[in-house]
């Protein structure tokens, strides 16, 4: 690997102070930046340790105020966060699929979400939950930043010199309300989505219809998609097949799958299709069994 | 599998950005000198403290706790805890594989939690308590995990085997009634070249007190 320089600061004021300087990286779990720095995949001469940080490691749930998840907490304590299992399981459903049991000891959703890869497992979950960034800079301001709006492309974020992801915010559940998360690969774990979907919906109080759904999809485009209209399509609806079918439809419309060595792009086309359906129905069950 | 590079580049003492800053400086030696004492102090500093320098690009010290054992040395921050225990501290139950974070021989516990050493910086584990493999054993006395793997003849080469030890003792620490698929999931990050995984079936249902169906 390249030589670096290192440092753990305690504050964020600190954090944002060394991150405005030239060539340094945020460090949390290290799990990508750690390969891609030795792989000449990314430059980096200084990395800034945020595992000191108190705010970054925060995980907390208020009925009033909602989710608060600390952008270094690692994957494994969002997973059994009891919270997050009942109230926000899509995001349980994508944190459980990041790598393997050691990669979910180090790595954390809010590096999931600056590492900002197309197929990243936590990112649509998020999207589909209406979950927001929230950036500290170096000014000592806060930006709160959709999530959908957070990657602007393949390893490519918002965030400037400086700046610096400090928690993740998601709203309280609407009542009646679930979300799940679904990918294809060709193997169990350790590896790389070849489709991810992240649905999330509410039910009215009879569960007879849909009030809203959010529909995301991962690994076809060049950052995760929110894809609004297949959302809006479920609105007002009972959620009958013919529902679902419709809803996949314009998420296919709306995806912008390439080829690679994962898949063709009619293949994740068809994908994106199988997982919305199976997400939908698997938040529908979830929302009917609790 | 060299171990080389590792070895090489946080033991020359003198890196080469460093011998740039410093060239043409007589008293560069003492500067550096400087440098590795304010390093040191940044290590140590008390929270409380307002500023924090970083540290780096040369060597800096570092306390780490090896298998109940307070370990010192001196490594430049982009040395991983995998080349810090292999190549300064002589504990070489963790194996160098993959260097990449996907194949699991460098596994080692964190505070009790599986990762890979291969890609945690040694600054990072300072203050955490770092176990390896050499811990399952109590003098001749094998944890029941390894004795299990002995047992199970569940290693061919043993190359990875360490990293599936850990791995496998991390899920029976977390669950001590898991089942087998529960282990299984467990062992997800580990991967055997040599195609032991029939027999690590069998040392897994013996932990677990099951039969196993034959294939």
């Amino acid at each position: 690997m390249k030589e670096i320089d290192y440092a753990a600061p305690a504050t964020l004021t600190e954090a944002t102070a060394l991150l405005a300087r030239k060539g340094a990286r945020a460090l949390a779990g290290g799990t990508d930046l750690i390969v891609q720095v030795r792989e000449n995949r990314r430059d980096a001469e200084l990395l800034v340790d945020l595992k000191n940080i108190a705010e970054l490691n925060t995980l907390r749930f208020d009925a009033k105020e909602g989710l608060v998840l600390g952008a270094a907490v690692p994957c494994y304590r969002i997973a059994e966060h009891p919270d997050v299992r009942k109230r926000y399981p899509g995001l349980g459903d994508g944190v459980a699929l990041i790598g393997g049991v050691q990669i979910q000891s180090r790595a954390s959703v809010g590096g999931n979400l600056c590492n900002a890869s197309p197929a990243a497992d936590s990112i649509p979950a998020l999207i589909a939950l209406g979950a927001s960034a929230v950036i500290a800079t170096p000014s000592g301001t806060r930006d709160l930043i959709p999530v959908e709006k957070f990657c602007t492309g393949p390893g490519r974020t918002i965030l400037g010199p400086g700046e610096l992801l400090v928690h993740l915010h998601l709203p309280p559940p609407a009542p009646n309300s679930s979300s799940a998360y679904l990918r294809f690969i060709p193997r169990k774990e350790m590896d790389i989505a070849v489709v991810g979907v992240g649905v999330a919906l509410a039910l009215n109080d009879n569960r007879t219809a849909c009030v809203f759904a959010r529909i995301a999809l991962g690994a076809v485009g060049p950052t995760p998609l929110l894809v609004p209209e297949a959302g809006a399509a479920l609105a007002g609806r009972p959620l009958a097949e013919a529902d679902l079918e419709r809803a996949a439809e314009l998420a296919q419309a709306q995806a912008l799958p390439i080829s690679d060595m994962r898949g063709s792009a009619d293949y994740r086309r068809h994908l994106v299709g199988v997982l919305v359906k199976r997400a939908l129905r698997i938040a529908l069950q979830r929302v009917k069994g609790g | 599998m060299s171990d080389a590079p590792g070895r090489n580049d946080s033991r020359a003492g003198l890196s080469r950005r460093q011998f740039l800053k410093g060239s043409g400086v007589t008293a560069a030696t003492a500067a550096l000198a400087g440098t590795a004492e304010a390093v040191v102090q940044a290590a140590t500093a008390d929270k409380t403290k307002e500023k924090t320098e970083s540290m780096g690009p040369g060597p800096v010290a570092l306390t780490l706790d090896v298998n109940g054992a307070k370990m010192e040395t001196k490594v430049e921050p982009r040395v991983t805890l995998l080349d810090t225990l292999r190549n300064h501290l002589d504990v070489t139950g963790c194996k160098r594989v993959c260097d990449r974070g996907t194949c699991g021989a460098c596994t080692v516990l964190l505070d009790g939690k599986p990762v890979y050493a291969c890609t945690t910086l040694a600054l990072e584990a300072q203050g955490k308590k770092v176990r390896t493999a050499e811990s399952l054993v109590d003098g001749d006395k094998l944890d029941k995990v390894p004795a299990a793997f002995v047992k199970a003849d569940a290693q061919q080469c043993g190359f990875c085997t360490p990293g599936f030890v850990v791995s496998m003792y991390a899920a029976f620490q977390a669950n001590p009634s898991a089942g087998p698929g529960e282990i299984e999931d467990a062992l997800s990050g580990n991967i055997c070249r040599c195609g032991t995984y029939e027999q690590m079936r069998d040392a897994i249902a013996a932990l677990c007190k099951v039969k196993r169906k034959e294939a």
